[in-house]
């Protein structure tokens, strides 16, 4: 039996194999095993694309007809009110066209134990967030008599964040050279200038940059949202940074997910984005009830990032790289095509299907595909 | 205080906005203000809104005062014995006419019987909730809303007596409905309209049953005896107009039989109708090709010599002949001047269009549907008293569009057809369906209106009782005379030598990019080819410029034009679209060289 298996190990994939072997009945014969490999064998390689077959626009008419009912339904949002992620048609788009800032990213954190099982994790969250100044102050006043500036922060507020008034007074003594920052009796903070000439407009900017200023969290996490999620706990974000949250002990750095695919790209390399090209268009086209299989956006994510970084379908993504100027010219921006061709002397050897179908010749695809070699002997 | 805006601009302040209000409104029922003044007191804003300018729709309502309606019976009865007219009304106060901004502060009662002392106004009548031609549905009320809007629309696409000095008119594509005939369903808006003076439709008997499969999807099946009797026949009528067209330097074009030597001469057989005039006679039968009015035209580009040689040969051929398909009767010919001072000829063709498989029919219900058979009258189902209807139309229509008005339109036409009266079918006013139930009773008919029908092809009874009854049954103007359209071979462009487009030009049926798409999805790539060959050409290529090459018919020899007779030449295939390219990417300077190789 185990022979038979190892046999076929190399000609069915190993999924259909163990689906075999789980599915085979309990007291099962070499003779019928071998029958059913056999016949297993046969469905598989039928079912195989063939050679000649134009699976590229297979794959465009299936995902293209599908796809214009989207446009009828306006689902192309979802989510909480305070965190809406884009999806539907503008999502695939995005995904598609291989944009570098796409409009909504967001993150799950998924979290080790114990914090899975939500020890501290509104704590966790609240620390994971990007704060400015501006969201621990209470009162920020100038004295114009001193040249001075007080701000009082808020107790509490710096407590959720897990952080003193002299942690806050040191990041902004580190950020702003020309002031000193220093912490009151009464717990406020004291700015004044170090040199003792500083115009009092200059305060009123420093007023304005303080409150921007990055105090705590991780950069580019807008909005946290702690969410339960069967028996787990993990923290939804707005906003997405892998690479310092991998940092952090609690992340379980197996299952953190981001929707950005560049940051993907350049965390985890090329194959990882293609993975998430996958799951992302898969995750809208699920959400939207459109049945198309995964192979289809298996093929188009391959050919997106086949050169080796994501690169979108459009004229300045893959259609570039067509190596056909004909082809280039129907697309978009014929004129430049041409000419650009013509500056280097391109040359186009037609072995693909829109130029044959310019200059009608048969289209080498299908039927077009083989060519017929023949021994000839001479007949004397 | 309340702030007043006129159109949006605030123009002051009032200390009594309720009084205000009251004030504008009763000068303007006293004619003091214009009665498209429309006011608004929002008391949550504190503002009052005037709206003074043109653009705003406004609808009349009749004016109710501590629930009762200011107009009376007695203006009623002043108002039919012609004494008092409309703009009497409106000037005693009686109507208001609201627009949107007013109609938000009033309380509008839909009857008289709605009314309470709360309301403001009473609709002058249920009917005004809906438009002209929506009105002349029968029984809207019981209809889906939007069937209503299609029955609207199917109306005005109907074909019936537009017209009545329509023999004197030369309008573009007119359709006359040879026996048009006044509803026996009928609405207010009928009598109003004087439909009876111009109806768009026939009655006729319809069955509500399926006929061996031949109306699904909409279709619907006639009966040939019918249509021999003249259902459904119309007559097309179309102009073909010339004019004398005067140029610069005195020329002018010239109507009349075109000289031999004129250019672009046509067959002497196609001037064939033309009398001595240049102009077609009435009751001429021509077909596509023929000349209808002989023109010829003084040339395109005249040098100064030719100014002196004005021959006949110089001169091209512009009649106005019959395009591709077109076929007719002429009507009616006649010669007068335009406003400039031009001759102008016109020429109306008729052609009488007999119903055909493929013309589209449809009740007033949005209910459309095209002909799928003609049936033989031998073979329509009868009923027991020997009815044959004269329509079939398919129960499949019915449930899921809701058109409950049909049905009752189909019981009514019925009971009006044989108690000889016309119905009362107005939309929220119309005869009660149970009254028409018992009068269809009282002629001895089933109350529900089914009748026993028998196969007309093998004399036996259904088994089910089948819903027959009279409509009011409209042709519309699509009519397939005017669409069909094939081609195998034909005229092609100048330029791309790819088939003309249009069924006007006998033009080729496109095979687009995405049908293209699907060839090649399928892998047939050589069909693609032979499919896409309609301009395919052999080019002779120099094989060393990579350029066209010139084949000299005279001393049969093919040479290059940069290299002269030393070169390989080949004879390439390629569509002549691609050539086309080649030579525009010349034209801009862009050398395309074309590395030939051998195939094999």
């Amino acid at each position: 039996m185990a022979d038979l298996f190892k046999e076929y190990e190399n000609l069915l994939p190993r999924k259909i194999l163990t689906e075999v072997k789980e599915y085979l009945p309990p007291k099962c014969s070499d003779a019928k095993l071998k029958k059913i490999l056999v016949a297993v064998y046969k469905e598989y390689s039928d079912s195989r694309a063939q050679p000649g077959e134009s699976v590229g626009l297979v794959t465009a008419e299936s995902i293209g007809e599908p796809g214009t009912q989207m446009t009828l339904n306006t689902f192309h949002f979802a989510g909480v009110s305070e965190l809406n992620v884009t999806t539907g048609l503008p999502r695939i788009i995005e995904i598609l066209d291989g944009r570098k800032k796409i409009t909504t990213t967001m993150m799950e954190v998924y979290l080790k134990k114990p914090y899975s099982t939500g020890k501290d994790i509104k704590k966790i969250a609240e620390t994971i967030k990007e704060t400015t100044l501006k969201e621990f102050v209470d009162e920020i006043s100038i004295n114009i008599a001193n040249m001075q500036m007080v701000i009082i922060l808020n107790k509490s507020k710096l407590k959720v964040a897990l952080l003193t008034e002299d942690a806050v007074a040191k990041i902004l003594d580190k950020g702003f050279k020309g002031f000193k920052f220093k912490i009151q009796k009464d717990q406020s903070l004291l700015v004044t200038p170090s040199s003792k000439d500083a115009a009092l407009n200059e305060i009123y900017k420093l007023k304005e940059k303080v409150k921007d200023t990055y105090i705590s969290g991780i950069k580019g996490i807008t909005q946290v949202l702690p969410v339960k999620r069967g028996e787990e706990f993990l923290i939804v974000t707005a906003g997405s940074n892998i690479k310092e949250l991998l940092k952090k002990d609690y992340v379980d750095s197996t299952r953190i997910f981001s929707n950005d695919i560049f940051e993907i790209q350049g965390l985890f390399g090329v194959e990882a984005a293609r993975q998430a090209i996958i799951n992302e268009s898969m995750k809208v086209l699920d959400t939207q009830g459109i049945n198309i299989d995964i192979r289809h956006i298996m093929l188009v994510s391959d050919a997106m990032t086949m050169s080796g970084k994501v690169m979108g379908i459009n004229r300045y993504g893959i259609v570039k790289e067509k190596p056909s100027v004909l082809a280039r010219a129907s697309f978009e921006t014929p004129i430049k095509h041409i000419i650009n061709a013509a500056l280097t002397g391109e040359v186009d050897y037609l072995n693909s299907v829109i130029e044959n179908v310019m200059i009608n010749q048969p289209v080498p695809v299908g039927t077009g595909l083989p060519g017929l070699i023949t021994k000839t002997t001479k007949t004397k | 205080m309340t702030d007043v805006y006129i159109d949006n601009k605030f123009v002051g302040i009032v200390k009594n906005p309720k009084d205000f209000v009251e004030k504008v409104i009763s000068e303007r029922r006293m004619g003091k203000l214009p009665i498209t003044v429309n006011i608004l007191h929002r008391e949550d804003l504190k503002e009052i809104r005037i709206d003074i300018c043109g653009g705003r729709s406004v609808r009349p309502l009749l004016v109710v005062k501590d629930g009762k309606s200011l107009l009376t019976e007695k203006h009623l009865d002043q108002l039919v014995k012609n004494e008092i007219t409309w703009t009497d009304l409106v000037k005693q106060g009686f109507v208001d006419y609201l627009d949107a901004l007013e109609e938000e502060s009033a309380l509008v009662a839909f009857t008289q019987e709605d009314l309470t002392e709360d309301h403001t106004h009473l609709e002058i009548s249920p009917l005004d909730i809906v438009g002209l031609t929506t009105a002349l549905v029968p029984f809207g009320n019981f209809n889906h809303g939007v069937r209503l809007s299609q029955g609207s629309k199917n109306q005005k696409q109907a074909i019936g007596f537009y017209i009545a000095n329509f023999f004197n008119r030369m309008d573009m594509d007119v359709n006359i409905l040879n026996y048009a005939q006044r509803p026996v369903v009928e609405t207010l808006m009928h009598r109003t309209l004087n439909f009876d003076k111009h109806p768009s439709g026939q009655n006729v008997v319809v069955a509500v049953m399926s006929y061996q499969g031949y109306n699904m999807e909409d279709a619907v099946v006639i009966n040939k005896g019918s249509v021999d009797r003249g259902m459904g026949r119309s007559t097309y009528y179309r102009p073909v107009v010339s004019e004398e067209l005067r140029y610069a330097g005195g020329l002018i074009d010239e109507v009349g039989l075109p000289d031999k030597e004129v250019k672009g001469y046509r067959s002497e057989r196609d001037y064939r109708f033309l009398e001595d005039d240049g102009i077609i006679y009435p009751e001429a039968v021509v077909k596509e090709g023929d000349v209808i009015i002989g023109k010829s035209s003084p040339p395109r580009f005249l040098s100064s010599l030719d100014e002196y040689n004005l021959t006949s040969s110089s001169r091209r051929e512009s009649s106005m002949a019959l395009k591709h398909g077109e076929r007719g009767v002429v009507d009616f010919v006649t010669i007068t001047e335009n406003s400039e001072g031009n001759k102008l000829i016109q020429v109306r063709l008729r052609s009488q269009r007999i119903p055909e498989i493929g013309d589209k029919f449809t009740s007033r219900h949005g209910q459309k549907g095209v002909i799928s058979i003609i049936v033989p009258e031998e073979d329509v189902p009868f009923t027991a008293s020997g009815t044959k209807p004269d329509i079939i139309f398919s129960p499949q229509g019915i449930p899921s569009r809701m058109t409950v008005a049909h049905m009752i339109e189909l019981l009514a036409g019925k009971t009006g057809a044989l108690s000889a009266r016309r119905i009362n079918s107005t939309i929220f006013d119309s005869e009660s369906e149970v009254d028409l139930r018992k009068e269809l009773l009282g002629m001895g008919f089933v109350e529900n209106g089914s009748e026993t029908m028998y196969n007309g092809i093998t004399g036996e009874r259904y088994q089910g009782k089948i819903y027959v009854g009279n409509m009011y049954y409209l042709k519309l103007k699509h009519m397939v005379a005017n669409k069909v359209h094939s081609r195998a071979r034909g005229p092609i462009q100048l330029l791309t030598r790819q088939p003309t487009e249009g069924r006007a030009n006998e033009g080729g049926l496109r095979l687009g990019e995405m049908e293209k798409d699907t060839f090649i999805a399928h892998g047939t790539s050589l069909l693609l080819k032979e499919r896409f060959n309609a301009d395919n050409t052999i080019v002779p290529i120099s094989e060393a410029s990579g350029m066209m090459a010139i084949d000299d018919a005279r001393t049969g020899k093919s040479f290059c034009p940069n290299f002269g007779e030393n070169t390989e030449i080949s004879h390439i295939e390629m569509s002549y679209a691609f050539k086309l390219l080649l030579d525009e990417l010349k034209a801009m300077t862009v050398y395309p060289k074309l590395e030939l190789e051998g195939k094999y």
